[in-house]
């Protein structure tokens, strides 16, 4: 089984990297590597660093509304330029009415404020494929 | 595939030198067969080993000559390394963050690693990685460790420029000192020099190389930046040219990179050894034979090594 | 203290209780947990007597409301005198939408203003700025120049009203934006009163809206403390805020520890630039979070009166009353709030606001139920606003004095507190003060290991959340939710195109250019600012001035 890597980034302006620290920390306890890439991020800069870094999973925290604007295009970037093979999830405040664009512009989870870490966890380990060895 | 995906690491997609490191990283046959074909293809890249403890803004430094590197069109690739979790075999890749400027960059690839296995040392895939990126077309490339004893010393062993950096107010120079790890250096930072007592210690590490170095007729220098603003990068890259100008001109590049190789080679060989000793039908008859005390270490070495040689490769 | 043989006698007694009655309780049933612990995680023991409080003497360590050490509060008749501050930090969209939401708050019977800003004008960055796409106008008001200024503030009398700004990096160029409006109102800026928020080290720390390195931001700081202890005496020229650290993770001695050591580093840095330390240290204000655990918060907050009051007298030889007074605002915890069944949140934020009040606060802001979903609807802020009220005018709490001194549990934890925090602080100052500290990644890392530390407890359910992780339902849908119109960024977009268009360019250049002068210079930054503030020149277009003169920061990212 290969490990599973992860970039956490915080996209936008706010500064709130609580949430974010915590998922990585948890992430690496979990067993995954995790880089991580501190806040103000841009999407362009974000899929950059995803592409260099090959990883499974793209993971997005925004507390100050932004994610409408800009989880979408990072995923779209990340579609483009890396295929369909890269899990996007993003977190932190986001309306539930806001989910379902998110998830059709190509997130595949958004987990909200209370979420338990283990959920988290156990999606991305039930999501990526590990199998492989590619 | 494998085809596939080389032809689009030959044509500098990013992605697939990516896609290429992590199949070294983790070992894979494919992973292996593409080295195979990439290793013939290196060779050109300098490679500078960057090392200090932790906080001492490597990270940084290396953002700030990265930068300045590329005001020179050179290409450059960044392998950076933090330790692995020994409890959960997880990773936090920090180094980014001091980074984020070189992200959108076309002339640079930055990749971070854990060290996995590889105890507190320059990991094997961080090595392969370096191949990989050599043969990318990377003009320089730029190891990142965390300098804790062994990785330090592993730095040399991938290097030809190594770059220690230190920072006021750690007080761990004199441990430094005693690790004799001043040895490896080739260029010494003091990094946030704008902190109270730099001079001091600018002053106790050229005490301590005074002594002696490595290589006859290079005097190390000891540099003051605070690499945040860039003061001092310029004397850094200033440095590393005049190293490898004075290992070309001396004629020691060529037999460094030798030694380096052989030494790799010979590593390589004896964890080959290992693996398959590990994995031996002997082995574990032999070892209960000495935890019986019926046979002595050194004969059960003996034995064991010629009974691999024997048999046919597994 | 009481006496010695009446203290053993309560020792005696309170093992006999423990041998004959407790045990036989126990051992039929024993204890919810083996053992128990406040929401900081410091340990709660089973009972308190006497015996824990008994080296606490009253006069030196407890005192009276308005005298040193203020323990009990910083003025003699608390709020028999006057109520707190009732004080809802607002803002959103455009400076029409937030003038709006102003009067309408003023209209319900709040008595002062709170601006929140949008990340880009917190950022120094125009609303036309591509770091700026999708970010304006969402968490607060995008504020590009004083045009958006004066609209914000429109028909809002500045000397009838105290204004507090949540803002910190470019907390100069708002204040002289504020001044500016003053001034075109006939309003003398000695009577301008209200609170920047201008605490730049937590940013570092915790909230993350710093532009520039240490050392420069500094500097803004004290320039702004020089300037208004000259031309705006009433106007609290710094809060300085542990809420963000609190909601970052941190415990209630980090938050009590973190911010008084905040404190002391801006206290040095006006002595550094030669201020006389009664001269600035009455203006300097502080700002909490109250999380919840109801005693702990209350302990909290007498805990670090007592504690920079000392601090002010034994290490800066304060001698104004003033000077140690440590006055502050209270936000309740928003990282508290859940999505759950959000109306669960009106309870939270009511024990949260009263504990804020039981603690002595100077002025206070509730959340709104709805916050952990997005910005709070007009109904939410009301019922928030009313949470202050009915405890203001109902409970009963207002009508005496810090009621809860003497409680045996809440004085013992006010001196454990204070021990933990004064410990915290000589190591930061055994670090070199808190400006190294930060630079050093020992604020993140202490912060965020706390963090950490309570998730893992929510997930290992010692820890419960109502709702979150107990007591869950199936919910169908969130309630409304306010929704900042995404035209808000196009339509600042076309305004500070005219702006540019219509502005004197000449006069802008040239005091973009004289700023830049100061800048490099050791001079204080204020009127400079002013003076471009007046041409019109964007936030933007200044804070590239100076980020050209003084560099940006990068975070020691500790993760």
């Amino acid at each position: 089984m290969r490990k599973i890597r992860v970039l956490v980034a915080k996209v936008g302006l706010d500064g709130h990297d609580r949430g974010a620290k915590v998922i990585a920390r948890a992430f690496r306890d979990a067993g995954m590597e995790v880089v991580y890439t501190g806040i103000r991020q841009t999407p362009e800069q974000v899929v950059a660093a995803a592409i260099q870094e090959d990883v499974d999973v793209v993971g997005l925290s925004s507390l100050s509304g932004a994610h409408e604007h800009l989880f979408p295009r990072v995923a779209k970037l990340v579609k483009k330029q890396m295929g369909d093979k890269v899990l996007i999830v993003g977190g932190g405040i986001i309306p539930e009415e806001d989910i379902p664009a998110l998830k059709e512009a190509g997130i595949t989870a958004v987990f909200g404020p209370g979420t338990s870490l283990k959920e988290i966890i156990d999606f991305i380990k039930a999501n990526v494929d590990v199998g492989q060895a590619d | 595939m494998l085809e596939q995906l080389l032809r689009e690491f030959y044509q500098g997609s990013k992605l697939a030198a990516a896609r290429i490191i992590t199949m070294v990283e983790n070992d894979t046959p494919a992973g292996r067969e593409i080295l195979r074909k990439l290793y013939p293809k290196g060779g050109r890249a300098y490679i500078v080993g960057m090392t200090g403890p932790a906080g001492s803004g490597k990270s940084t430094l290396t953002n700030s000559l990265v930068k300045l590197m590329r005001q020179q069109n050179y290409r450059v690739g960044v392998v950076a390394v933090d330790p692995t979790s020994p409890f959960t075999g997880g990773a936090l890749l920090g180094d980014r963050v001091r980074m984020g400027d070189l992200a959108l960059d076309p002339g640079v690839f930055i990749r971070s690693m854990g060290t996995r296995g590889d105890l507190g040392g320059l990991s094997w895939a961080a090595r392969d990685a370096l191949t990989v990126l050599d043969a990318f077309g990377c003009d320089y490339l730029i190891a990142e460790t965390v300098g804790t004893g062994q990785s330090q010393v592993d730095v040399a062993t991938v290097a030809d420029t190594v770059i220690m950096v230190t920072v006021p107010g750690l007080g761990d120079d004199i441990q430094a000192a005693k690790a004799g790890i001043m040895e490896i250096g080739n260029i010494f930072v003091v990094n946030k020099a704008d902190r109270g007592d730099a001079d001091q210690v600018v002053r106790f590490l050229q005490a301590t190389l005074e002594l002696g170095s490595r290589d006859a007729g290079w005097q190390p220098p000891v540099i003051k930046t605070i690499a945040w603003q860039g003061t001092g990068v310029e004397e850094v890259l200033k440095a590393i040219l005049a190293h490898r100008r004075f290992l070309e001109q001396a004629g020691l590049l060529a037999g460094l990179r030798q030694a380096r190789m052989k030494e790799e080679v010979m590593r390589r060989v004896e964890r080959m050894i290992l693996d398959r000793l590990n994995n031996g039908i002997q082995t574990g008859a032999v070892l209960s034979r000495v935890y019986a005390r019926e046979l002595d270490p050194w004969t059960a070495a003996e034995k064991m090594l010629q009974s691999m040689l024997c048999s046919k490769q597994e | 203290m009481l006496k010695e043989e009446a203290m053993q006698a309560i020792s005696v007694a309170k093992e006999k209780w423990e041998r004959e009655k407790l045990q036989k309780t126990l051992s039929k049933q024993p204890e919810r947990h083996p053992d128990f612990m406040t929401v900081s995680g410091y340990p709660v023991e089973r009972l308190y007597t006497p015996a824990d409080i008994r080296y606490l003497d009253y006069l030196e360590d407890i005192g009276f409301p308005g005298e040193y050490p203020f323990t009990r509060g910083v003025q003699p008749t608390m709020y028999r005198g006057r109520l707190w501050t009732m004080r809802q930090y607002a803002g959103f969209g455009t400076a029409v939408e937030s003038n709006q939401r102003y009067k309408y708050l003023l209209s319900q019977g709040q008595t002062g203003l709170s601006v929140a800003f949008d990340l880009p004008t917190q950022i120094g960055y125009d609303s036309d700025h591509p770091m700026a796409e999708g970010e304006v106008g969402k968490v607060g008001v995008a504020i590009s120049s004083l045009a958006d200024m004066e609209v914000l503030f429109d028909g809002i009398p500045l000397d009838k009203v105290s204004t507090s700004m949540t803002i910190n990096a470019t907390a100069a160029v708002l204040l002289c934006m504020y001044m500016a409006v003053a001034e075109k109102q006939g309003v003398a800026w000695k009577d301008l009163r209200g609170t920047i928020q201008n605490d730049i080290l937590k940013e570092y720390a915790a909230r993350g809206t710093y532009i520039f390195p240490p050392g420069p931001s500094m500097r803004l700081v004290t320039d702004i403390f020089a300037f208004c202890s000259r031309e705006l005496p009433e106007w609290n020229t710094i809060s300085i805020s542990g809420y963000h650290m609190r909601e970052a993770g941190a415990t209630a001695a980090q938050e009590i520890a973190f911010t008084l050591a905040d404190g002391i580093a801006y206290v040095d840095a006006g002595l550094k630039a030669g201020l006389q330390v009664d001269n600035f240290a009455p203006r300097l204000a502080f700002f909490f979070a109250c999380h919840n655990d109801f005693l702990e918060e209350i302990a909290k907050f007498r805990a670090a009166r007592r504690l920079w009051a000392k601090i002010m007298k034994e290490r800066f030889g304060a001698r104004d009353p003033r000077s140690m007074m440590l006055r502050f605002h209270t936000q309740t915890a928003g990282c508290t709030l859940t999505a759950q069944q959000p109306l669960n949140n009106i309870i939270r934020v009511a024990l949260q606001a009263l504990a804020a009040v039981l603690g002595g606060t100077q002025s206070l802001h509730t959340n709104s139920f709805d916050e952990a979903l997005a910005l709070p609807t007009e109904e939410a802020v009301r019922i928030a606003l009313r949470t202050q009220q009915v405890i203001a005018y109902e409970s009963g709490v207002a009508e005496t004095i810090d009621p809860l001194a003497g409680s045996y549990y809440i004085e013992a934890m006010t001196n454990r507190l204070e021990k933990e925090a004064a410990d915290y602080i000589k190591k930061i100052d055994d670090l070199g003060g808190s400006v190294k500290a930060i630079e050093q990644g020992y604020l993140q890392k202490e912060i965020q290991d706390s963090s950490y530390r309570y998730q893992k407890d929510i997930e290992s359910g010692r820890r419960i959340v109502v709702g979150v992780n107990k007591f869950q339902i199936q919910e169908k849908s969130q309630p409304k939710i306010l929704r900042v119109d995404p035209a808000v960024g196009e339509a600042q977009i076309q305004r500070l195109k005219e702006l540019r268009a219509q502005r004197d360019n000449r006069a802008v250049q040239e005091s973009l250019a004289k700023l830049r002068q100061v800048a490099v210079s050791e001079d204080n930054l204020m009127p400079v600012i002013y003076q471009a503030v007046k041409t019109y020149a964007t936030l933007g277009e200044i804070c590239d001035v100076l980020r050209d003169v003084f560099g940006e920061y990068r975070p020691v990212e500790i993760v």
